[in-house]
């Protein structure tokens, strides 16, 4: 059935696209001359590292170009119309009505002020598709198909009384209220939980596949395109690397670029055990504002030099278990030791000693650093309120750390925002890394990186807790990422531990039923994966009822 | 209870307390004035014993602290005493005074808000909706103009040209009580047009810097790419979420407004309550001052609570929570 749709009549037509981006007054240009060609019905992956310019060409498909960039070249033909002759007001009719957008945050890209039904049938209404009552009625039509809980009510709610995969729906929703011939998938699914992903995911196909609507989607992730596109075009830099039909790109790859995203998943440690014990939390409860309860009878313990990785989807305590070891959270209940002795319970009554030996990255490494701060003085402070070293001595230690964490010297003086996202992570593991901790709390530090950015990353953290002993409890949602670090897992969910124990334990079969949930929901390379998921869920489900 | 009610109730309840701080404050600051308000107002040539039956007859031979407990108990029954220039059998109570003053003001400060707040809104969302154009920039430096001249300044060229060169408008602005609404509104008009000339630029350059912050937000973009028009873009995407900001200088402008006008009031002999006050401290009826200052006071708690309120009641987060 697949195969049908790339013979269609031609849709969208992009010749020799060129896009530049501003930066520093300086005009460079980003999309580097790429073209592709979409018929009715087809669903075409865009894939590309942050940067490939792969948004960038999605938004162009729409004649739309952010602030910052401009379309200086080549055409964009959609449907007999040539979108970079055509004036702006021919291109605002045409946004909305006959290509939509779906957004990677729907939680940022959803108005605060207005009730998602309101957002909902705002194109319809505005472009004059079908009048208000008929629009709000398709919309809980449409809702049903993506089976939203509570179609008939659930746009009366505002988007932040809603779940991210709900509201990554009711965009999908949005996008469709107008029955456009061609919707921009952007990223739709990279901000939400595996578990929620494959939901989201299969909904968003159906419904494309139900109206026979084109798509261009756009991912970083090879396993979800593989579900969702009949062809991907692979990008880099800007440029076209190759493309070819789904299955074939993913068994035959051509180029030696394509072959290393490919590859990048296999990095694999085994698991290593140890029997001293750095860290140890015992049947911890903690709330928020003392109703809310957010940990229960949690009991977690980090060997030395070992990594032990949290996983869960988000709700499940994850962060929160780093806020109770931290002491931001003071636990309701039950202790948190520290090399058998427990810990004070509250930050502001932990000495300067204490702070020391246990210290955090985080997952933005934008947010996590001060722009206002050069190199020097974010991993300087640490060093001088910790270790007491000032001056040359200091700076002595700040390019040993640069060493340390491979990055040159010359970055020394640079301001965060003159460095790449991968740069920027590795200078907060050289903060914490500078008051020489016995744990560092790693939460889903990989999570904003780009898959081959984050290899580098894991191969930096792994290298140094051989060079320095230190623990790792590595927060993640990510199983790939637990694969190639962990020694140990903890399954969580609900704020409860599900599962835990060596790594080859926990990801070897049988499985409690979270963590079967968990693992079967991660996206594999096989094309087929979603539809036979969906199925043998289908199955189980039915086994239940009968 | 409704998170909404909630808070009013608590910002009254914080009003009241601010109000109690501020009478204290009111209280002791004229305590420590330097001079005998008796002889002032007696003058030099004073025999002592005049001066003492002076003090006796409006109470100030008696300590500090029944003194305020004396005066804050009457405002709490709503009377806020008696003016010193009361006589014996002649009492002039300070409501009086000032009541028919605080009513000229609330007035001029209710036109002026009338003109001056859709006028800022206005050209804000203009401003915001052709930013960086001839027009935008015109609107800036010319509000910006008007905001930096002295408020006098303004006033006397208004009068110039609009009063004495081509007399549209009266050059004073005398209203009284029994004078019908058209007329006075005709005699308002210059002080209106002078304070909306000196309140505008602020507003409408924080309407405009609050809709242009949001613009960069991905729900505008995505309204952008829903093909949503410009104008609705600002008005539908962006205001609703800007009225936080905007309330608050709004409150504080019109606070402004009842507080600030003295100048104005002065320029164009408007009898307003700053012209009360000014006159009152320059005769020492000291009961006129505290007055006059608590009703300032309360204006600003009450504004401010307003501006509270619109922020809540503009923010589904709150409004509607989870």
């Amino acid at each position: 059935m697949k195969s049908e749709r790339t013979k269609g009549e031609v849709l969208l037509e992009i010749r020799d696209l060129k896009i530049e981006g501003q930066s520093d007054d300086v005009w460079h240009e980003i999309v580097k001359g790429v073209g592709l060609t979409l018929r009715r019905g087809e669903v075409l992956g865009l894939i590309g590292e942050s940067g490939a310019g792969k948004s960038t060409i999605g938004l162009a498909a729409m004649g739309f170009a952010r602030p910052g960039c401009r379309i200086t070249g080549g055409s964009i033909v959609f449907d007999g119309m040539d979108l970079r002759k055509a004036s702006e007001e021919e291109r605002r009719a045409l946004r909305g009505s006959r290509i939509a957008y779906v957004a990677q945050s729907a939680a940022a890209s959803f108005n605060p002020a207005h009730r998602i039904i309101d957002q909902t049938v705002e194109t319809a209404v505005g472009h004059d598709v079908r009048p208000r009552n008929e629009a709000e009625a398709d919309a809980k039509d449409l809702y049903t198909r993506l089976k939203l809980p509570n179609p008939a009510t659930i746009g009366n709610r505002y988007p932040h009384q809603v779940s991210g995969g709900q509201l990554q729906r009711a965009m999908t929703a949005m996008a469709m209220s107008c029955r456009p011939d061609l919707i921009i998938f952007d990223e739709p699914t990279t901000a939400l939980d595996v578990t929620t992903q494959v939901d989201v995911l299969a909904a968003m196909r159906d419904i494309v596949e139900q109206f026979n609507t084109a798509a261009i989607y756009i991912t970083h992730d090879l396993a979800v395109v593989a579900q969702m596109a009949h062809r991907i075009m692979v990008l880099r830099h800007g440029k076209l690397v190759e493309e070819a039909p789904t299955r074939e790109m993913l068994t035959q790859p051509k180029e030696a670029y394509t072959k290393t995203l490919w590859a990048v998943r296999s990095l694999a440690m085994p698991e290593r055990t140890a029997k001293d014990v750095v860290l140890r939390i015992h049947d911890v409860d903690a709330t928020y504002g003392g109703v809310i309860k957010v940990l229960e009878n949690v009991t977690v313990q980090v060997p030395r030099g070992r990594t032990v990785a949290v996983v869960g989807e988000s709700g499940s305590g994850k962060s929160t278990l780093a806020r109770v070891i931290t002491g931001l959270l003071p636990p309701k209940k039950g202790e948190v030791y520290f090399n058998g002795k427990p810990l004070p319970r509250a930050l502001k009554d932990r000495d300067k000693e204490t702070l020391r030996r246990v210290q955090m990255i985080y997952q933005s490494a934008d947010t996590a650093l001060n722009p206002r701060q050069r190199v020097r003085d974010v991993i300087g402070r640490p060093l001088e309120f910790y270790l007491g070293l000032k001056g040359q001595e200091r700076d002595r230690k700040v390019v040993e750390l640069l060493e340390q964490i491979e990055l040159s010297e010359d970055l020394i003086d640079r301001f965060p925002g003159e460095l790449s996202g991968g740069q920027k992570q590795r200078i907060c593991i050289a903060r914490a890394l500078a008051a020489d901790p016995e744990l560092i709390i790693c939460d889903e530090v990989t999570s904003a990186l780009d898959q081959i950015v984050q290899e580098g990353i894991l191969k930096l953290l792994l290298k140094l807790q051989k060079e320095t002993n230190v623990s790792y409890l590595f927060i993640t949602h990510d199983i790939a990422t637990v694969r190639a670090i962990a020694d140990e897992i903890v399954v969580m969910y609900q704020g409860r531990v599900v599962q835990q124990g060596l790594k080859t334990e926990v990801l070897s079969p049988p499985h409690p039923a979270y963590t079967e949930l968990l693992l079967s929901s991660v996206p594999q390379m096989d094309p087929d994966w979603l539809t036979h998921l969906l199925e043998k869920r289908a199955a189980a489900k039915a086994k239940v009822k009968a | 209870m409704h998170p909404l009610l909630r808070t009013v109730l608590q910002r009254l309840g914080l009003g009241l307390i601010t109000l109690f701080v501020v009478s204290l404050i009111i209280f002791s600051a004229i305590e420590f004035l330097p001079g005998d308000f008796a002889k002032a107002i007696l003058g030099q040539s004073a025999t002592p014993e005049t001066v003492e039956a002076f003090q006796k007859e409006i109470g100030l031979d008696k300590p500090a602290h029944e003194r305020y407990l004396n005066w804050i108990g009457g405002v709490l029954q709503g009377d806020f005493g008696s003016s010193f220039s009361s006589r014996v059998g002649f009492r002039r109570s300070v409501m009086e005074i000032i009541g028919p003053r605080l009513l000229n003001t609330l007035f001029l400060a209710g036109i002026t808000a009338l003109v001056a707040i859709p006028l800022a809104l206005g050209l804000g969302l203009l401003a915001a909706l052709y930013r960086n154009s001839i027009f935008d920039r015109a609107v800036n430096a010319v509000t910006l103009t008007t905001i930096s001249f002295p408020e006098f300044f303004v006033a006397y060229i208004l009068m110039l040209f609009l009063a004495v060169k081509f007399p549209i408008f009266h050059s004073l602005s005398n209203v009284s009580a029994d004078m019908p609404f058209f007329e006075k509104l005709q005699r308002t008009a210059l002080p209106v047009l002078t304070l909306t000339l000196v309140i505008v630029a602020h507003m409408m350059r924080m309407t405009r810097a609050a809709i242009i912050s949001l613009l960069a937000s991905p729900y505008i973009e995505m309204a952008r790419l829903k093909g949503v028009s410009p104008g609705q873009i600002i008005l539908r995407h962006a205001l609703p979420n800007a009225w936080a900001p905007i309330a608050n200088v709004i409150a504080f402008n019109l606070a402004y407004l009842v507080v600030g006008a003295v100048v104005v009031e002065v320029v164009f002999v408007y009898p307003g309550i700053g012209q009360a006050m000014v006159d009152a401290v320059r005769s020492r009826d000291i009961p006129v001052v505290q007055a006059c200052a608590l009703i300032f006071a309360v204006t600003y708690i009450l504004l401010n609570l307003l501006a509270d309120v619109i922020s809540i009641a503009t923010n589904p987060r709150l409004l509607h929570p989870r």
